[in-house]
């Protein structure tokens, strides 16, 4: 693995393990000043990062001004970058499309979009690219069924995707740009012909209360949670089982432990390291330190999740245990994943279906000629090739 | 979905409150403990199912309350208020 010497300490990795430079920080204290390179803050303790998280009163979501002054791209409806009422009310709008009781009503739907790729993915033959066949063009696939986003419209969005995440590369911004103009295209439509998806159904129950730079800014969080978040916890997920051969083996024995091991994987992967910068709005004593107004802090979702801490939970990967339920990795406060009952009813089907469907499933390459993505928001694998 | 009251209907039965302004809709009460939780087809916010639950009821409660990530459930048990607290840093 390489990995770019500019990279901060809490977005690095050892294969799938937070690498010894987050544990020495995290072991030290629960909230440091950040190492070098880094702005403000980092929090690496479990009960301090649920506090941060779940103290919007204090801690604002809106970005931080980038070193230079230059502004990110935000967009209205970008739901993690914006602070409450706001917030509120666009969350609520959404809210109801996410539901315990209507991802049950689309499980039949995720359900037949995993079985088609099980067999996209035994066609390809051995090796296969689980990322892909498999794990991408079902996070996809479900993405557009839920948005009313026409399926022709994923290869380009997952290419623009690919750049977004590509870190300094000169085709970032205008990836970005040209991702989010997908979005407004597709609202535009829909403003003509509403449909039966998301934005459709918005526009037909909120009409002019919602603007068309909202629809696009919601349209585009819930697709980079799908493309790259959901598609990245699917296959980080069967590669964290896939390197514990004896938890992959408890799993096929005991099938009744799939809840427990999408939380435990949902902990162990960590697929987004580190949340949206917060930044206080006051001062705010907490874990014996004094973070002042207008200093930001790195929540790392990943030292929370992984780094030891009082509580002495081992950090092995054990799909059996119940209190990894407890994780952060979906994130903690009013920006919890919008779409975590969707992630997780994903992954159950598509671990259940590979499990299934290939009794030999293995790694088709050497650990070490794994890629990662380390640059992008969310931590994932280039290819996965697998066999079985 | 059975109601779950007090084997006594008694006053010694635990109060579920949910905070809307704070509820964020994350479903994971109705996820985890469905008996206890539904959510709202309107606005995807937490609905109770039922207003007060038995004692024995209080360890899946406690749990709900303490895994809600916008610190929206509070429980009422005799003698006590009890929120999810610790979410606040103060």
């Amino acid at each position: 693995m390489t990995q770019s010497f500019e990279l901060q300490v809490d977005k690095r990795r050892s294969l799938l393990d937070p690498v010894p430079e987050l544990l020495e920080i995290s072991a030290r204290a629960p909230l440091s000043k950040a190492p070098g390179g880094m702005p403000g803050w980092i929090a690496t303790g479990r009960e301090v990062v649920r506090q941060i998280l779940g103290d919007s009163e204090r801690f604002s979501n809106v970005p931080p001004p980038e070193p230079g002054g230059r502004k990110l791209d935000q967009h209205e409806g970008s739901l993690l970058h914006i602070d409450p009422p706001e917030h509120s009310r666009l969350r609520r709008l959404v809210a109801p499309m996410f539901t315990v009781r209507q991802m049950r009503r689309l499980e039949p739907m995720m359900e037949r979009i995993v079985a088609d790729h099980l067999d996209v993915l035994e066609r390809a033959g051995q090796p296969a690219d689980l990322m892909r066949h498999f794990a991408r063009p079902v996070s996809g696939l479900v993405l557009a069924e839920i948005l009313g986003l026409p399926r022709d419209d994923l290869p380009e969005l997952s290419r623009l995707s690919d750049y977004r995440a590509a870190g300094h590369s000169a085709r970032r911004k205008p990836a970005a740009t040209a991702y989010f103009r997908h979005f407004e295209q597709l609202v535009a439509e829909q403003r003509r012909h509403p449909g039966e998806g998301l934005v459709g159904t918005l526009i037909r129950e909120h009409g002019d209360g919602v603007t068309d730079e909202e629809l696009a800014g919601l349209c585009e969080g819930i697709a980079n949670g799908s493309i790259e978040n959901t598609a990245e916890a699917i296959a980080l997920g069967t590669l964290a089982l896939l390197l514990h051969p004896e938890q992959l083996a408890l799993l096929r024995e005991r099938p009744e432990l799939m809840d427990r091991a999408v939380e435990e994987l949902l902990r162990y992967v960590s697929v987004v390291a580190v949340v949206s910068p917060r930044t206080a709005l006051v001062d705010v004593a907490i874990a014996g330190e004094m973070i002042r107004a207008g200093e930001v802090v790195s929540c790392s979702v990943l030292a929370a999740n992984r780094c030891p801490h009082d509580d002495g939970l081992a950090d092995g990967l054990d799909i059996a245990r119940e209190e990894s339920a407890n994780h952060l990795a979906l994130g903690h406060g009013n920006h919890f994943c919008l779409g975590a009952g969707l992630a997780r009813v994903q992954m159950r089907i598509a671990f259940t279906g590979l499990l299934e469907r290939f009794p030999g499933l293995r790694l088709g390459a050497g650990v070490e000629e794994l890629r990662f993505r380390l640059l992008a928001p969310q931590f994932g694998v280039e290819t996965l090739p697998v066999a079985w | 979905m059975t109601p779950v009251t007090g084997a006594d209907g008694g006053a010694a039965n635990i109060g579920i409150r949910v905070d809307r302004d704070r509820c964020a809709g994350s479903g994971v009460c109705a996820l985890f403990e469905p008996r206890y939780f539904d959510q709202s087809e309107e606005d995807g916010l937490a609905l109770p199912r039922v207003r007060e639950a038995a004692p024995e009821a209080l360890p899946v409660l406690r749990a709900a309350a303490s895994r809600c990530p916008a610190g929206a459930i509070t429980l009422v048990v005799p003698d006590t208020r009890e929120s999810a607290a610790g979410d606040r840093a103060d």
